[in-house]
């Protein structure tokens, strides 16, 4: 009989504890209903993957053109590494404050979530702020995005990531009026875990072009 | 055996396929992402602020005397640094989404690696190979 043989295939296949007590009990219904929650957080993994290799094709725009200065300034010259520190360290800080956001979301405590939202939101604006005094401060010295090949594979790598955070902060900010208006429901936290992997995404990002930009370019 | 039971079996096999009965069950009590812990973020936070001092005290401090070993070490920490990401932040393991965000990711690395190595690879031989290698050769050049 097929009811009979269907779980105990299933039970070989899954190998787990659960499906082998359901092929014992004969169990033919779900003790729990079903919330197929992981299905965004797949198809949004997915997205982040897809996001990944835009980033991959500005990595090699750059990894080709990254020392063709065409008699333009270099990146020894431009680049000032303390300005870009401090920049990695508030990446790095609103990262680990929106942890604790997702901690604070997971024991259901609605007012630290949105204070720590908020000190991440603080902390990315600081981060774009700062780069966007970086690119000012180049651009007033004439290494602009036309100068060189170098300097257009600069701009569009870094900018592109920039632009990426920005939005992450409209989002943020998003985010933060929904759980202030709605809780900590079910679809709330499914945004919220969203963003915290689109945040930490931004952050290993960050990672690649503060060592293959900044530091590899600076190298001598 | 009634046709209704057969439907109801047929309905239990994809569900309890994917695995997920445990990650549900963990959704349901604690909203889902269910590996984060307070000690694993600490973990993560401390090992990344290590992973990100050591190359710019590299390269800010002129601690090694060749850029290029220079360049490989801080590319090495860099690729650490991005695992303790992935482990710790991103709460990556081999059995989240049962197993298929970390199949996505493999692959994605391989088109990356793929995209990279090619794109350099092409590119640094196209610039050698378009060298005049004569100085008749560099007259004729448009």
């Amino acid at each position: 009989m097929t009811a009979t043989t269907l779980p105990a295939t299933h039970a070989a296949l899954g190998g787990n504890d659960a499906s082998a007590k359901t092929s014992d009990n004969m169990q033919f219904y779900l003790p729990k209903e079903h919330h197929p929650q992981n299905g965004t957080l797949l198809g949004f993994w997915l997205y982040l993957m897809s996001d990944c290799l835009i980033f991959a094709v500005l990595f090699a725009v750059y990894a080709v053109v990254g020392r063709s200065y065409a008699a333009g300034p270099s990146g020894v010259e431009l680049f000032d590494l303390s300005l870009v520190a401090l920049n990695t360290s508030m990446l790095l800080l609103s990262s680990i404050t929106f942890g604790f956001a997702m901690l604070e979301m997971q024991r259901r405590r609605v007012k630290p979530v949105l204070a720590w939202l908020a000190v991440t939101g603080l902390l990315g604006c600081a981060f774009i702020g700062l780069e966007m005094y970086e690119f000012a401060h180049l651009i007033q010295e004439g290494a602009v995005p036309q100068r060189s090949a170098f300097l257009s594979a600069f701009f569009t790598l870094v900018g592109a990531h920039g632009l990426h955070v920005a939005f992450g902060l409209v989002w943020l900010v998003v985010l933060m009026v929904q759980v202030h208006r709605g809780g900590l429901v079910a679809d709330n936290r499914r945004r919220l875990m969203c963003l915290s992997m689109f945040w930490h995404f931004l952050d290993v990002v960050w990672i690649a072009v503060f060592t293959f930009v900044y530091l590899m370019g600076s190298l001598p | 055996m009634t046709s209704a039971q057969h439907t109801n079996t047929l309905d239990l096999n994809p569900t309890g396929h994917t695995d997920h009965g445990h990650d549900q069950d963990h959704d349901d009590d604690h909203g889902g992402a269910s590996h984060s812990t307070f000690k694993g973020y600490m973990t993560g936070f401390v090992l990344a602020i290590i992973l990100t001092a050591i190359p710019f005290w590299l390269v800010m401090g002129k601690v090694l005397p060749n850029s290029n070993i220079t360049g490989l070490v801080i590319l090495a920490i860099a690729a650490v640094q991005i695992v303790v990401h992935m482990v710790y932040f991103l709460h990556m393991n081999t059995s989240s989404e049962g197993g298929w965000s970390l199949l996505a990711l493999a692959f994605t690395v391989v088109l990356l690696v793929i995209m990279l190595s090619g794109s350099i690879w092409v590119m640094y031989h196209l610039n050698t190979n378009m060298m005049p290698h004569t100085m008749q050769e560099m007259k004729n050049m448009p």
